[in-house]
Protein backbone atom coordinates (compact mmCIF):
# COMPACT_ATOMS: atom_id res chain seq x y z
CA UNK A 1 0.00 0.00 0.00
CA UNK A 2 2.68 1.98 0.44
CA UNK A 3 4.26 2.81 -3.00
CA UNK A 4 0.28 3.20 -4.04
CA UNK A 5 0.55 5.99 -1.82
CA UNK A 6 3.74 7.42 -3.55
CA UNK A 7 2.35 6.89 -6.82
CA UNK A 8 1.01 10.05 -7.13
CA UNK A 9 3.90 11.66 -6.48
CA UNK A 10 4.05 15.03 -7.91
CA UNK A 11 7.31 14.54 -10.48
CA UNK A 12 5.64 11.11 -11.67
CA UNK A 13 3.97 11.62 -14.72
CA UNK A 14 1.19 8.73 -14.31
CA UNK A 15 -1.01 10.64 -11.35
CA UNK A 16 -2.50 12.72 -14.37
CA UNK A 17 -4.07 9.13 -14.46
CA UNK A 18 -4.78 8.25 -11.10
CA UNK A 19 -8.23 10.08 -11.36
CA UNK A 20 -11.16 8.45 -9.48
CA UNK A 21 -14.75 9.18 -8.34
CA UNK A 22 -15.59 6.13 -6.75
CA UNK A 23 -17.25 7.47 -3.43
CA UNK A 24 -16.11 11.34 -4.26
CA UNK A 25 -19.27 13.56 -3.23
CA UNK A 26 -17.99 16.14 -5.03
CA UNK A 27 -16.94 19.85 -3.82
CA UNK A 28 -19.04 21.99 -2.28
CA UNK A 29 -18.47 26.01 -2.32
CA UNK A 30 -17.94 28.14 0.00
CA UNK A 31 -18.47 32.03 -0.06
CA UNK A 32 -17.37 35.08 2.59
CA UNK A 33 -19.71 38.38 2.20
CA UNK A 34 -18.34 41.04 4.18
CA UNK A 35 -16.35 38.96 6.64
CA UNK A 36 -14.79 40.59 9.83
CA UNK A 37 -13.33 39.17 13.17
CA UNK A 38 -11.98 41.06 15.44
CA UNK A 39 -10.99 39.23 19.47
CA UNK A 40 -12.26 41.52 22.09
CA UNK A 41 -11.01 45.39 20.44
CA UNK A 42 -8.42 44.08 18.07
CA UNK A 43 -9.43 43.53 14.88
CA UNK A 44 -8.10 40.83 12.85
CA UNK A 45 -9.79 40.36 9.33
CA UNK A 46 -12.24 43.12 8.26
CA UNK A 47 -14.45 43.32 4.96
CA UNK A 48 -13.08 39.96 3.27
CA UNK A 49 -15.10 38.64 0.67
CA UNK A 50 -14.36 35.58 -1.08
CA UNK A 51 -15.61 33.20 -3.82
CA UNK A 52 -14.74 29.72 -3.73
CA UNK A 53 -15.90 27.22 -5.80
CA UNK A 54 -16.79 23.70 -5.65
CA UNK A 55 -13.50 21.39 -6.29
CA UNK A 56 -11.23 24.51 -6.23
CA UNK A 57 -7.75 24.10 -4.44
CA UNK A 58 -6.82 27.27 -2.65
CA UNK A 59 -4.06 28.46 -0.62
CA UNK A 60 -4.29 31.30 2.01
CA UNK A 61 -0.51 32.73 2.40
CA UNK A 62 0.46 35.66 4.51
CA UNK A 63 2.70 36.83 7.16
CA UNK A 64 2.38 35.25 10.84
CA UNK A 65 0.29 36.91 12.35
CA UNK A 66 -2.12 38.36 9.50
CA UNK A 67 -5.12 36.16 10.84
CA UNK A 68 -5.13 32.98 7.91
CA UNK A 69 -5.95 30.59 11.07
CA UNK A 70 -8.73 32.42 12.14
CA UNK A 71 -9.85 32.73 8.51
CA UNK A 72 -9.43 28.99 7.72
CA UNK A 73 -11.26 28.50 11.32
CA UNK A 74 -14.03 30.79 10.46
CA UNK A 75 -14.59 29.10 7.01
CA UNK A 76 -15.16 25.82 9.19
CA UNK A 77 -17.10 27.40 11.87
CA UNK A 78 -14.61 27.02 14.82
CA UNK A 79 -14.58 31.00 15.18
CA UNK A 80 -17.86 32.51 14.60
CA UNK A 81 -17.67 35.88 12.15
CA UNK A 82 -18.24 39.42 14.15
CA UNK A 83 -19.54 40.72 11.09
CA UNK A 84 -20.65 39.77 8.00
CA UNK A 85 -21.93 36.23 6.50
CA UNK A 86 -20.07 32.41 5.94
CA UNK A 87 -21.85 29.98 3.57
CA UNK A 88 -20.22 26.98 3.38
CA UNK A 89 -20.46 23.35 4.28
CA UNK A 90 -21.00 21.81 7.70
CA UNK A 91 -21.25 18.81 9.60
CA UNK A 92 -19.69 15.44 8.23
CA UNK A 93 -19.00 17.46 4.98
CA UNK A 94 -16.43 19.83 6.22
CA UNK A 95 -13.16 18.42 7.99
CA UNK A 96 -10.21 20.55 9.52
CA UNK A 97 -6.84 19.38 9.37
CA UNK A 98 -4.99 21.11 12.51
CA UNK A 99 -1.01 22.34 12.37
CA UNK A 100 -0.45 19.17 15.04
CA UNK A 101 -1.86 16.03 14.39
CA UNK A 102 -3.85 16.55 17.39
CA UNK A 103 -4.54 12.16 17.33
CA UNK A 104 -5.78 10.73 20.67
CA UNK A 105 -2.63 8.89 22.16
CA UNK A 106 -5.61 6.42 24.19
CA UNK A 107 -6.92 5.50 20.69
CA UNK A 108 -5.70 3.02 18.28
CA UNK A 109 -4.89 4.35 14.64
CA UNK A 110 -7.98 2.81 13.50
CA UNK A 111 -10.27 4.11 16.08
CA UNK A 112 -8.90 7.83 15.97
CA UNK A 113 -9.48 7.20 11.92
CA UNK A 114 -13.44 5.95 13.31
CA UNK A 115 -13.69 9.65 14.97
CA UNK A 116 -13.94 10.90 11.62
CA UNK A 117 -16.75 8.09 10.75
CA UNK A 118 -19.99 9.89 10.60
CA UNK A 119 -22.74 8.83 13.06
CA UNK A 120 -25.50 6.14 12.26
CA UNK A 121 -23.01 3.28 11.71
CA UNK A 122 -22.22 -0.05 12.96
CA UNK A 123 -19.30 -0.17 14.78
CA UNK A 124 -18.03 -3.05 11.96
CA UNK A 125 -18.93 -0.27 9.13
CA UNK A 126 -16.97 2.21 10.83
CA UNK A 127 -13.73 0.41 11.16
CA UNK A 128 -13.94 -0.66 7.83
CA UNK A 129 -14.33 2.89 6.64
CA UNK A 130 -11.52 3.37 8.63
CA UNK A 131 -9.48 1.23 7.39
CA UNK A 132 -10.06 1.89 4.20
CA UNK A 133 -9.04 5.74 4.86
CA UNK A 134 -6.11 4.34 6.17
CA UNK A 135 -5.11 2.20 2.93
CA UNK A 136 -5.75 5.54 0.86
CA UNK A 137 -2.85 7.27 2.81
CA UNK A 138 -0.47 3.69 3.02
CA UNK A 139 -0.76 3.32 6.48
CA UNK A 140 -3.19 0.20 6.54
CA UNK A 141 -0.88 -1.46 8.20
CA UNK A 142 -0.40 0.54 11.24
CA UNK A 143 -4.17 0.16 12.22
CA UNK A 144 -4.05 -1.44 15.52
CA UNK A 145 -0.97 0.01 17.21
CA UNK A 146 -0.70 3.40 19.14
CA UNK A 147 -0.45 7.03 18.02
CA UNK A 148 2.86 7.23 20.07
CA UNK A 149 5.30 5.19 17.62
CA UNK A 150 4.72 6.57 14.57
CA UNK A 151 6.47 9.53 12.82
CA UNK A 152 5.30 12.86 12.67
CA UNK A 153 4.60 12.76 8.90
CA UNK A 154 2.67 9.31 9.26
CA UNK A 155 0.72 10.88 12.22
CA UNK A 156 -0.05 13.68 9.94
CA UNK A 157 -1.11 10.88 7.47
CA UNK A 158 -3.40 9.18 10.13
CA UNK A 159 -4.74 12.68 10.58
CA UNK A 160 -5.50 13.18 6.82
CA UNK A 161 -7.37 9.63 6.90
CA UNK A 162 -9.46 10.92 9.88
CA UNK A 163 -10.39 14.23 7.64
CA UNK A 164 -11.02 11.89 4.59
CA UNK A 165 -13.22 9.15 5.54
CA UNK A 166 -16.37 10.98 6.27
CA UNK A 167 -15.50 12.35 2.29
CA UNK A 168 -15.65 15.71 2.95
CA UNK A 169 -16.71 18.43 0.29
CA UNK A 170 -14.97 21.12 2.12
CA UNK A 171 -11.26 20.15 3.29
CA UNK A 172 -9.94 22.70 5.75
CA UNK A 173 -6.24 22.66 6.18
CA UNK A 174 -3.95 25.02 8.62
CA UNK A 175 -0.37 24.32 8.02
CA UNK A 176 -0.80 20.60 8.34
CA UNK A 177 2.70 20.09 6.52
CA UNK A 178 4.39 22.88 8.85
CA UNK A 179 6.41 20.26 11.34
CA UNK A 180 8.05 18.09 9.00
CA UNK A 181 10.94 17.89 7.30
CA UNK A 182 11.06 18.76 3.65
CA UNK A 183 11.45 15.23 2.15
CA UNK A 184 8.19 14.42 3.62
CA UNK A 185 6.79 17.59 3.04
CA UNK A 186 7.06 16.93 -0.82
CA UNK A 187 5.74 13.75 -0.39
CA UNK A 188 2.78 14.55 1.56
CA UNK A 189 2.22 17.45 -0.71
CA UNK A 190 1.67 15.13 -3.61
CA UNK A 191 -0.43 12.25 -1.53
CA UNK A 192 -2.84 15.69 -0.71
CA UNK A 193 -2.97 16.62 -4.16
CA UNK A 194 -3.39 13.07 -5.24
CA UNK A 195 -6.69 12.67 -2.66
CA UNK A 196 -7.80 16.12 -4.18
CA UNK A 197 -7.80 14.81 -7.90
CA UNK A 198 -9.49 11.53 -6.55
CA UNK A 199 -12.20 12.95 -5.25
CA UNK A 200 -13.00 16.43 -5.86
CA UNK A 201 -13.44 18.02 -2.30
CA UNK A 202 -12.85 22.34 -2.45
CA UNK A 203 -9.53 22.50 -0.34
CA UNK A 204 -8.35 25.62 1.69
CA UNK A 205 -4.55 24.86 2.66
CA UNK A 206 -3.53 27.68 4.93
CA UNK A 207 0.43 27.85 4.11
CA UNK A 208 3.67 30.03 5.09
CA UNK A 209 5.62 28.10 2.16
CA UNK A 210 4.69 30.31 -0.94
CA UNK A 211 6.07 27.65 -3.10
CA UNK A 212 3.78 24.99 -1.54
CA UNK A 213 0.99 27.20 -2.19
CA UNK A 214 2.09 27.39 -6.29
CA UNK A 215 3.13 23.61 -6.49
CA UNK A 216 -0.44 22.62 -5.08
CA UNK A 217 -3.09 25.46 -5.81
CA UNK A 218 -5.66 26.38 -8.42
CA UNK A 219 -5.63 29.96 -6.63
CA UNK A 220 -3.19 31.89 -4.14
CA UNK A 221 -4.70 34.40 -2.11
CA UNK A 222 -2.75 36.80 0.03
CA UNK A 223 -3.96 38.12 3.51
CA UNK A 224 -2.65 41.10 4.57
CA UNK A 225 -3.63 43.67 7.20
CA UNK A 226 -6.81 41.84 7.72
CA UNK A 227 -7.86 41.76 3.94
CA UNK A 228 -6.95 40.22 0.77
CA UNK A 229 -4.00 41.94 -0.87
CA UNK A 230 -3.57 39.85 -3.71
CA UNK A 231 -5.98 36.92 -5.46
CA UNK A 232 -3.69 35.07 -8.15
CA UNK A 233 -4.53 32.49 -10.27
CA UNK A 234 -2.29 29.44 -10.99
CA UNK A 235 -3.57 28.15 -14.32
CA UNK A 236 -0.50 25.93 -14.66
CA UNK A 237 -1.04 21.66 -15.74
CA UNK A 238 -0.02 19.18 -13.09
CA UNK A 239 1.70 17.79 -12.20
CA UNK A 240 3.63 20.61 -11.86
CA UNK A 241 7.41 21.15 -12.04
CA UNK A 242 9.17 22.89 -9.03
CA UNK A 243 11.33 25.50 -10.34
CA UNK A 244 9.48 26.33 -13.69
CA UNK A 245 9.69 29.76 -14.63
CA UNK A 246 6.27 30.69 -14.62
CA UNK A 247 6.07 29.30 -11.03
CA UNK A 248 9.06 31.50 -10.23
CA UNK A 249 7.46 34.53 -11.98
CA UNK A 250 4.43 33.70 -9.42
CA UNK A 251 6.41 33.46 -6.31
CA UNK A 252 8.37 36.62 -7.24
CA UNK A 253 4.80 38.06 -7.52
CA UNK A 254 3.64 37.41 -4.30
CA UNK A 255 6.90 37.94 -2.46
CA UNK A 256 7.14 41.83 -4.07
CA UNK A 257 3.55 42.13 -2.26
CA UNK A 258 4.94 40.48 1.09
CA UNK A 259 8.06 42.75 1.47
CA UNK A 260 8.44 45.12 -1.00
CA UNK A 261 6.41 48.04 -0.56
CA UNK A 262 4.04 46.32 2.29
CA UNK A 263 7.29 45.84 4.35
CA UNK A 264 8.47 48.94 5.74
CA UNK A 265 4.80 50.05 6.35
CA UNK A 266 4.16 47.48 8.09
CA UNK A 267 7.57 47.82 10.19
CA UNK A 268 6.50 51.50 10.46
CA UNK A 269 2.69 49.97 12.05
CA UNK A 270 4.03 47.88 14.45
CA UNK A 271 6.63 49.73 15.82
CA UNK A 272 3.69 52.55 16.52
CA UNK A 273 1.67 49.86 17.87
CA UNK B 1 21.47 -15.46 35.23
CA UNK B 2 21.75 -11.16 35.32
CA UNK B 3 18.28 -10.92 35.27
CA UNK B 4 17.83 -13.74 38.08
CA UNK B 5 19.82 -11.99 40.28
CA UNK B 6 18.24 -8.65 39.34
CA UNK B 7 14.75 -9.75 40.40
CA UNK B 8 15.72 -11.26 43.69
CA UNK B 9 17.63 -7.95 44.79
CA UNK B 10 15.02 -6.12 46.39
CA UNK B 11 14.14 -8.43 48.48
CA UNK B 12 17.56 -9.10 49.52
CA UNK B 13 17.50 -6.74 52.15
CA UNK B 14 14.33 -7.38 53.93
CA UNK B 15 14.69 -11.48 53.96
CA UNK B 16 18.27 -10.32 55.68
CA UNK B 17 16.51 -8.45 58.30
CA UNK B 18 13.75 -11.39 59.05
CA UNK B 19 17.05 -13.90 59.43
CA UNK B 20 18.41 -11.37 61.83
CA UNK B 21 15.82 -10.78 63.66
CA UNK B 22 15.03 -14.34 64.14
CA UNK B 23 18.63 -14.59 65.15
CA UNK B 24 18.54 -12.34 68.05
CA UNK B 25 15.58 -13.44 68.89
CA UNK B 26 16.71 -16.77 69.44
CA UNK B 27 19.48 -15.73 71.14
CA UNK B 28 17.18 -14.14 73.96
CA UNK B 29 19.05 -10.65 72.73
CA UNK B 30 15.42 -9.17 71.77
CA UNK B 31 13.63 -9.73 75.14
CA UNK B 32 10.10 -11.42 74.14
CA UNK B 33 7.66 -8.57 75.80
CA UNK B 34 9.23 -6.32 72.90
CA UNK B 35 9.22 -8.20 70.13
CA UNK B 36 8.45 -12.38 69.70
CA UNK B 37 10.53 -13.98 66.73
CA UNK B 38 9.32 -13.91 63.51
CA UNK B 39 8.58 -17.86 64.17
CA UNK B 40 6.04 -16.91 67.39
CA UNK B 41 4.19 -13.97 64.94
CA UNK B 42 3.91 -17.16 62.57
CA UNK B 43 2.65 -19.04 65.01
CA UNK B 44 0.30 -16.64 66.40
CA UNK B 45 -1.29 -16.32 63.02
CA UNK B 46 -1.57 -19.61 62.44
CA UNK B 47 -3.32 -20.33 66.08
CA UNK B 48 -5.88 -16.98 64.73
CA UNK B 49 -6.48 -18.46 61.65
CA UNK B 50 -7.84 -21.80 62.72
CA UNK B 51 -10.20 -20.01 65.41
CA UNK B 52 -11.64 -18.23 62.15
CA UNK B 53 -10.93 -14.81 64.67
CA UNK B 54 -8.44 -13.77 62.08
CA UNK B 55 -10.32 -13.91 59.29
CA UNK B 56 -13.28 -12.25 60.86
CA UNK B 57 -11.36 -9.46 61.54
CA UNK B 58 -9.58 -9.20 58.30
CA UNK B 59 -12.79 -9.52 56.29
CA UNK B 60 -14.54 -6.39 58.28
CA UNK B 61 -11.86 -4.33 58.22
CA UNK B 62 -11.58 -5.01 54.60
CA UNK B 63 -15.51 -4.13 54.41
CA UNK B 64 -15.32 -0.78 56.02
CA UNK B 65 -12.40 0.33 53.85
CA UNK B 66 -13.80 -0.53 50.85
CA UNK B 67 -17.47 0.69 51.41
CA UNK B 68 -15.60 4.15 52.80
CA UNK B 69 -13.92 4.02 49.83
CA UNK B 70 -16.49 3.60 47.74
CA UNK B 71 -18.25 6.45 49.25
CA UNK B 72 -15.83 9.14 49.56
CA UNK B 73 -13.93 8.22 46.27
CA UNK B 74 -17.60 7.70 44.08
CA UNK B 75 -18.52 11.19 45.50
CA UNK B 76 -15.11 13.11 44.87
CA UNK B 77 -14.59 11.85 41.70
CA UNK B 78 -18.26 13.10 40.41
CA UNK B 79 -17.75 16.51 42.07
CA UNK B 80 -14.29 16.48 40.34
CA UNK B 81 -15.82 15.29 37.06
CA UNK B 82 -18.51 18.22 37.49
CA UNK B 83 -16.29 21.19 38.92
CA UNK B 84 -13.67 20.13 36.14
CA UNK B 85 -16.60 20.64 33.44
CA UNK B 86 -18.70 23.14 34.93
CA UNK B 87 -17.27 26.45 35.70
CA UNK B 88 -20.91 26.69 37.87
CA UNK B 89 -20.35 24.05 39.59
CA UNK B 90 -16.86 24.94 40.40
CA UNK B 91 -18.48 28.46 41.78
CA UNK B 92 -20.57 26.79 43.47
CA UNK B 93 -19.00 23.91 45.78
CA UNK B 94 -15.14 24.49 45.20
CA UNK B 95 -14.41 26.97 47.84
CA UNK B 96 -16.71 25.61 50.08
CA UNK B 97 -14.79 22.15 49.57
CA UNK B 98 -11.47 23.58 50.00
CA UNK B 99 -12.81 24.81 53.39
CA UNK B 100 -13.50 22.21 54.57
CA UNK B 101 -10.10 20.68 53.16
CA UNK B 102 -7.83 22.56 55.55
CA UNK B 103 -9.64 20.99 58.36
CA UNK B 104 -7.49 17.30 59.26
CA UNK B 105 -10.22 14.37 58.97
CA UNK B 106 -8.67 12.41 62.19
CA UNK B 107 -9.51 15.91 64.25
CA UNK B 108 -13.02 14.86 63.39
CA UNK B 109 -12.94 11.86 65.54
CA UNK B 110 -14.09 13.19 68.94
CA UNK B 111 -17.18 14.30 67.06
CA UNK B 112 -17.67 11.38 65.23
CA UNK B 113 -17.72 9.34 67.74
CA UNK B 114 -20.41 11.55 69.12
CA UNK B 115 -22.87 11.44 66.06
CA UNK B 116 -21.92 8.10 65.39
CA UNK B 117 -21.24 6.30 68.27
CA UNK B 118 -18.44 3.53 67.65
CA UNK B 119 -20.73 1.61 65.41
CA UNK B 120 -19.85 0.99 61.97
CA UNK B 121 -21.23 4.06 60.19
CA UNK B 122 -18.53 6.06 62.18
CA UNK B 123 -15.40 4.34 60.63
CA UNK B 124 -16.98 4.54 57.28
CA UNK B 125 -17.83 7.59 57.58
CA UNK B 126 -14.01 8.67 58.77
CA UNK B 127 -12.26 6.48 55.87
CA UNK B 128 -15.05 7.96 53.14
CA UNK B 129 -14.08 11.56 54.49
CA UNK B 130 -10.13 10.96 54.19
CA UNK B 131 -10.40 9.32 50.23
CA UNK B 132 -12.61 11.92 49.56
CA UNK B 133 -10.02 15.14 49.12
CA UNK B 134 -7.00 13.50 46.39
CA UNK B 135 -9.70 11.92 44.41
CA UNK B 136 -11.57 14.64 44.23
CA UNK B 137 -8.39 16.83 43.45
CA UNK B 138 -6.73 14.49 41.04
CA UNK B 139 -10.25 14.29 39.42
CA UNK B 140 -10.71 17.88 39.18
CA UNK B 141 -6.69 18.53 38.10
CA UNK B 142 -7.06 15.82 35.70
CA UNK B 143 -10.43 17.07 34.08
CA UNK B 144 -8.83 20.46 33.94
CA UNK B 145 -5.40 19.36 32.30
CA UNK B 146 -7.09 17.61 29.22
CA UNK B 147 -5.33 19.10 25.62
CA UNK B 148 -7.61 21.67 25.01
CA UNK B 149 -6.54 21.48 21.13
CA UNK B 150 -7.78 17.28 21.39
CA UNK B 151 -10.88 18.77 22.95
CA UNK B 152 -11.68 21.13 20.42
CA UNK B 153 -10.95 18.39 17.29
CA UNK B 154 -13.71 16.62 19.00
CA UNK B 155 -15.91 19.11 18.77
CA UNK B 156 -15.06 19.77 15.53
CA UNK B 157 -15.16 16.55 14.68
CA UNK B 158 -19.16 16.37 15.09
CA UNK B 159 -18.74 14.38 18.97
CA UNK B 160 -21.64 14.93 21.15
CA UNK B 161 -21.22 15.95 24.94
CA UNK B 162 -21.29 12.53 26.08
CA UNK B 163 -18.72 10.93 23.48
CA UNK B 164 -16.18 13.71 24.26
CA UNK B 165 -16.37 12.87 27.75
CA UNK B 166 -16.00 9.14 27.11
CA UNK B 167 -13.34 9.24 24.31
CA UNK B 168 -11.45 12.43 25.01
CA UNK B 169 -12.04 13.91 28.47
CA UNK B 170 -12.44 11.10 30.68
CA UNK B 171 -8.88 9.09 29.61
CA UNK B 172 -7.17 12.53 29.38
CA UNK B 173 -7.77 12.64 33.14
CA UNK B 174 -7.29 8.85 34.01
CA UNK B 175 -3.24 9.11 34.49
CA UNK B 176 -4.37 11.89 36.85
CA UNK B 177 -7.14 9.98 38.71
CA UNK B 178 -4.67 7.00 39.16
CA UNK B 179 -2.33 9.07 41.19
CA UNK B 180 -5.11 10.28 43.54
CA UNK B 181 -6.24 6.97 44.10
CA UNK B 182 -3.31 5.29 45.18
CA UNK B 183 -2.62 8.16 47.65
CA UNK B 184 -6.46 7.73 48.46
CA UNK B 185 -5.60 3.82 49.11
CA UNK B 186 -2.90 4.80 51.92
CA UNK B 187 -4.76 7.22 53.33
CA UNK B 188 -7.62 4.58 53.44
CA UNK B 189 -5.67 2.12 55.79
CA UNK B 190 -4.17 4.51 57.91
CA UNK B 191 -7.59 5.89 58.65
CA UNK B 192 -9.12 2.76 59.40
CA UNK B 193 -6.23 1.94 61.97
CA UNK B 194 -6.48 4.61 63.66
CA UNK B 195 -10.49 4.51 63.80
CA UNK B 196 -10.78 0.81 64.48
CA UNK B 197 -7.65 1.71 67.37
CA UNK B 198 -9.78 4.36 69.37
CA UNK B 199 -13.03 2.61 68.98
CA UNK B 200 -13.92 -0.84 67.86
CA UNK B 201 -15.34 -4.20 68.80
CA UNK B 202 -13.85 -6.08 65.50
CA UNK B 203 -11.60 -5.10 63.20
CA UNK B 204 -7.73 -5.60 62.78
CA UNK B 205 -7.23 -2.73 64.94
CA UNK B 206 -9.78 -3.57 67.67
CA UNK B 207 -7.60 -7.38 67.43
CA UNK B 208 -4.47 -5.65 68.11
CA UNK B 209 -5.45 -3.19 71.15
CA UNK B 210 -7.54 -5.93 72.47
CA UNK B 211 -4.04 -8.30 72.37
CA UNK B 212 -2.33 -5.17 73.93
CA UNK B 213 -4.55 -5.57 77.01
CA UNK B 214 -3.28 -9.51 77.33
CA UNK B 215 0.23 -8.59 76.85
CA UNK B 216 -0.36 -10.63 73.48
CA UNK B 217 2.46 -8.79 71.49
CA UNK B 218 3.24 -11.87 68.42
CA UNK B 219 -0.77 -10.82 67.94
CA UNK B 220 -0.18 -7.14 68.11
CA UNK B 221 2.90 -7.54 65.62
CA UNK B 222 0.75 -9.80 63.35
CA UNK B 223 -1.66 -7.06 62.87
CA UNK B 224 0.87 -4.34 61.84
CA UNK B 225 2.13 -6.94 59.62
CA UNK B 226 -1.47 -7.54 57.87
CA UNK B 227 -2.27 -3.49 57.74
CA UNK B 228 1.28 -3.65 55.85
CA UNK B 229 0.15 -6.33 53.70
CA UNK B 230 -3.36 -5.06 52.99
CA UNK B 231 -2.28 -1.75 52.08
CA UNK B 232 0.83 -3.01 49.74
CA UNK B 233 -2.25 -5.81 47.85
CA UNK B 234 -4.34 -3.07 47.33
CA UNK B 235 -1.42 -0.61 46.07
CA UNK B 236 -0.42 -3.29 43.48
CA UNK B 237 -4.09 -3.59 42.77
CA UNK B 238 -4.51 0.00 41.84
CA UNK B 239 -1.25 -0.38 39.70
CA UNK B 240 -2.37 -3.36 38.16
CA UNK B 241 -5.78 -1.38 36.98
CA UNK B 242 -3.49 1.51 36.19
CA UNK B 243 -1.37 -0.38 33.88
CA UNK B 244 -4.27 -2.02 31.82
CA UNK B 245 -6.22 1.09 31.24
CA UNK B 246 -3.24 3.20 30.50
CA UNK B 247 -1.26 0.94 28.18
CA UNK B 248 -1.27 3.80 25.40
CA UNK B 249 0.77 5.70 27.22
CA UNK B 250 4.75 5.59 26.03
CA UNK B 251 5.53 5.30 30.09
CA UNK B 252 3.47 1.98 29.92
CA UNK B 253 4.38 0.99 26.64
CA UNK B 254 7.90 0.11 26.95
CA UNK B 255 7.26 -1.98 30.57
N1 LIG C 1 -8.69 33.16 20.39
C1 LIG C 1 -8.01 34.31 20.21
N2 LIG C 1 -8.10 35.31 21.13
C2 LIG C 1 -7.44 36.46 20.95
N3 LIG C 1 -6.65 36.74 19.89
C3 LIG C 1 -6.52 35.80 18.94
C4 LIG C 1 -7.19 34.53 19.06
N4 LIG C 1 -6.86 33.79 17.98
C5 LIG C 1 -6.04 34.55 17.23
N5 LIG C 1 -5.83 35.76 17.80
C6 LIG C 1 -5.01 36.86 17.24
O1 LIG C 1 -5.39 37.05 15.93
C7 LIG C 1 -4.28 37.30 15.10
C8 LIG C 1 -4.27 36.35 13.95
O2 LIG C 1 -4.05 35.04 14.43
P1 LIG C 1 -3.98 33.79 13.48
O3 LIG C 1 -3.74 32.60 14.34
O4 LIG C 1 -5.16 33.77 12.61
O5 LIG C 1 -2.68 34.11 12.62
P2 LIG C 1 -1.98 33.25 11.48
O6 LIG C 1 -1.96 34.05 10.26
O7 LIG C 1 -2.60 31.92 11.43
O8 LIG C 1 -0.50 33.15 12.05
P3 LIG C 1 0.53 31.91 11.94
O9 LIG C 1 1.05 31.91 10.55
O10 LIG C 1 1.60 32.28 12.90
O11 LIG C 1 -0.20 30.69 12.31
C9 LIG C 1 -3.06 37.19 15.99
O12 LIG C 1 -2.63 38.49 16.33
C10 LIG C 1 -3.55 36.48 17.21
O13 LIG C 1 -2.87 36.94 18.35
MG1 LIG D 1 -1.99 29.95 12.01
Amino acid sequence: MTDHALSGFAFSPSAASAVRTVHARGGAPVALRGLAKSFGAKPVLSGIDLEIPAGQFLAVVGRSGCGKSTLLRTIVGLESPSAGVVAAARGDEARIMFQEPRLLPWARIVDNVRVGVPGGKTKADAREAARAALAEVGLADRAGEWPSVLSGGQKQRVALARALVSRPRLLALDEPLGALDALTRIEMQALLERVWREQGFTAVLVTHDVSEALALADRVILIENGAIALDIAVDLPRPRRRGSPEIARLEGAILDQLFGNGASEDALKESVA
Amino acid sequence: MRLELKSVLPFLIPAGLIVLWQVLASAGEISQSVLPAPTQVVAAGWRLALSGELWANIWISTWRALTGLAIGGGIGFALGLANGASKLSERLTDPSLQMIRTIPHLAMIPLVILWFGIDETAKIFLVALGVFFPIYLNTLHGVRTVDDQLVEMGRAYGMSPATLFAKVVLPGALPSIFVGLRYALGIMWLTLIVAETISASSGLGYMAMNAREFMLVDVVVLAILIYAALGKLADSGAKLLERATLSWHPAYVSR
